[in-house]
């Protein structure tokens, strides 16, 4: 099936009782899928959303009771929900959002680009909050992916990010489900359900106290610490006496992989490393490859952003070259070969 | 003796932060005495907005999720349609639902969903100091229309009730004032039916309330409520806009 309709069926299977979207290319067949599948569910609901500000506040107010919620765009409708995501950080709601990220800037193109990795990992939205951000490379990684944004943004009750681009939500792979989907949906123990039985409770992120707010960002921070020691996942390959460490993202790394093991076919000592999430940023890990490895070359579909957290990780070790295409034009593996063969004897790495 | 006024269940004690003569503290009032004669007060989850009654949940003794400005149509759509069993209500001022929210509202209304919105209509941004409204009435002056509102450069006051009242979904539209006893009566009455129409599930219902603001409309609350008669529902006409609940009347 299509990496959008994976996510959307992993979604059901997790148990996600409410979804709101609205139009946008290359995410569409997500929002069809819950469409056709989600809204006749007992309990379940679907609503299209006259806009993407509407969409992630029905998310809010569907999160708020306790419901699973989720909802999917594509980088310029991500824009639009960033106010949202900022209060469902700041009043601790979980919620996954789902980014098919495409061109940019501006209406930018239908294609496949990853000129959103500031987007999502710096925030976006305003204030001093963090969301957690999954790069899965396939439509079983979609898939696997969207069951784990929803049990991690239970656990820490902080909003997930799930970054695809066109090209991995649109394209076919077999895909498997590890779980069957609950008859009941979940409820959260904590969502605001009526006062029954108790006193009343309120949401808010408005304070006039700014302690009461210094507060609430230190105890968001000591969280993020937890989540950064506890849930930061990447993958290496063929790293161990790698001379050259391709570092790449999502999709970016699926065709890098493809030129480095063709490049290990050549003899030429080349390894990769990719961040599965890209908050928290295994920079710790990253940074223990610098060890044994001088030379990166930081592969993106885009003009360079992941670049900025390679450079960070390794605190000035290191010699890291970017090789880029943006715009939705999408690189074949002979190219990024192409760059690492000439990188690998211009670096002298052959002898 | 038999005790004939008393603090509803669902008002909390507190003291309301609220200027004297402001509409807000009475129409919390009127909203809790509906909700405890409705008895309510256990499944009821409000959606307060950004503004001056951004604290009301100090207030009411319900459960409340505060909204972004604007967002409380689509907040109040996504609670209700997660637990379609809870009484949902959003509380929203003329700025949050007449400008920046216009489409959170209008599509909320038309989707029919079944929840009750209560519009407060005071002519002016409050909290941020009394800036000019979608609903500020032409030659009335605010901090950013200093000259007075001139239609051709600030734009028209916004009759958003008649602009619900023509939508598909939206089963009961009611503008009222909170300047008079008699007008207040007949707030708490419209807003009853508002709760009511949910209950029965008949879809989304629209109480807008013109509400005195003495502070930034700089007169005496005396005057405010004097105003309110001779100004403002000149502009914004009191009384039923759309009803399609076959019921005239509440109770």
């Amino acid at each position: 099936m299509t990496g959008n309709a994976a996510i959307g069926e992993a979604a059901i299977r997790a148990g996600c009782q409410c979804y709101f979207g609205y139009p946008i290319t290359p995410q569409n067949e997500l929002t069809e899928y819950m469409a056709l599948n989600l809204s006749r569910r007992p309990g379940c609901t679907f609503v299209q959303a006259e806009s993407e500000i509407a969409a992630i506040n029905m998310v809010y107010g569907a999160s708020v009771t306790g419901a699973r919620a989720m909802t999917s765009s594509s980088s310029p409708g991500i824009s639009l929900k960033q106010e949202g995501i900022s209060y469902l950080a700041a009043c601790q709601l979980p919620a996954v959002i789902v980014n098919m990220s495409r061109g940019g800037p501006g209406l930018g193109s239908i294609a496949a680009s990853q000129s959103d990795y500031f987007q999502s990992t710096r925030g976006g939205g305003h204030g001093d909050y963090r969301t957690i951000v999954l790069a899965p490379s396939s439509v079983q990684e979609l898939a696997d992916s969207t069951h784990r944004a929803f049990n991690l943004t239970d656990k820490y009750s902080i909003p997930v990010i799930i970054l695809g681009d066109g090209m991995l939500g649109q394209m076919m792979e077999p895909v498997e489900f590890s779980h069957d989907a609950p008859s009941v949906p979940p409820v959260r123990p904590n969502g605001l359900r009526g006062a029954k039985g108790r006193s009343s409770r309120f949401v808010r992120s408005f304070t006039s106290n700014p302690a009461e707010l210094e507060e609430l960002n230190w105890s968001l921070f000591r969280r993020y610490q937890q989540i950064q020691d506890e849930e930061t996942t990447w993958e290496s390959y063929m790293t161990d006496d790698a001379r050259l460490i391709v570092t790449a993202f999502g999709v970016a790394a699926r065709i890098a992989k493809g030129a480095v093991t063709h490049a290990r076919s050549m003899g030429m000592k080349i390894g990769m490393f990719r961040p599965v999430t890209l908050w928290p940023y295994p920079k710790d890990q990253l940074r223990e490859l610098s060890k044994n490895t001088r030379y990166f070359l930081d592969f993106e579909m885009n003009m360079g952003q992941m670049i900025d957290d390679v450079k960070l990780s390794l605190e000035g070790e290191g010699d890291v070259t970017f090789y880029g295409r943006p715009g939705g034009v999408i690189p074949t593996s002979t190219e990024v070969l192409r760059v690492i063969t000439r990188l690998y004897y211009q670096k002298g790495l052959n002898s | 003796m038999e005790k004939i006024y008393s603090r509803p269940k669902s008002l909390k004690q507190a003291v309301f932060h609220y200027c004297p003569g402001c509409g807000h503290s009475i129409i919390h009032r009127l909203i809790c005495e509906v909700i405890d004669e409705l008895n309510i007060q256990d499944k009821t989850i409000g959606v307060p907005p950004p503004g001056c009654s951004v604290f009301a949940y100090y207030y009411f003794d319900v459960d409340m999720v505060e909204s972004a400005h604007g967002r409380g149509a689509a907040v109040a759509t996504g609670i209700k349609r997660a637990m379609p069993e809870a009484v949902v209500f959003s509380y929203q001022g003329d700025g949050d639902l007449a400008a920046i929210g216009t489409g959170e509202t209008l599509h909320a209304a038309n989707r029919g969903e079944n929840i009750t919105a209560i519009f407060i209509n005071n002519a002016v941004y409050g909290m941020t100091g009394g800036q000019m409204a979608p609903t500020t009435m032409i030659g009335m002056k605010t901090t950013t229309s200093p000259y007075g509102r001139e239609g051709k450069y600030d734009g028209h006051p916004i009759r958003m009730s008649e602009i619900i009242g023509q939508v598909e979904g939206a089963c009961y539209v009611e503008r009222v004032a909170v300047n008079s006893p008699a007008n207040i009566r007949k707030a708490k009455k419209a807003i009853k039916k508002a709760f009511q129409n949910q209950l029965n599930g008949l879809g989304y219902s629209l109480v807008e309330i013109l509400s005195p603001c003495p502070t930034n409309w700089k007169m005496s609350p005396m005057d405010s409520w004097k105003w309110v008669d001779e100004v403002m529902s000149k502009n914004f006409p009191l009384g039923l806009i759309k009803d399609k609940t076959g019921k005239s009347h509440a109770d």
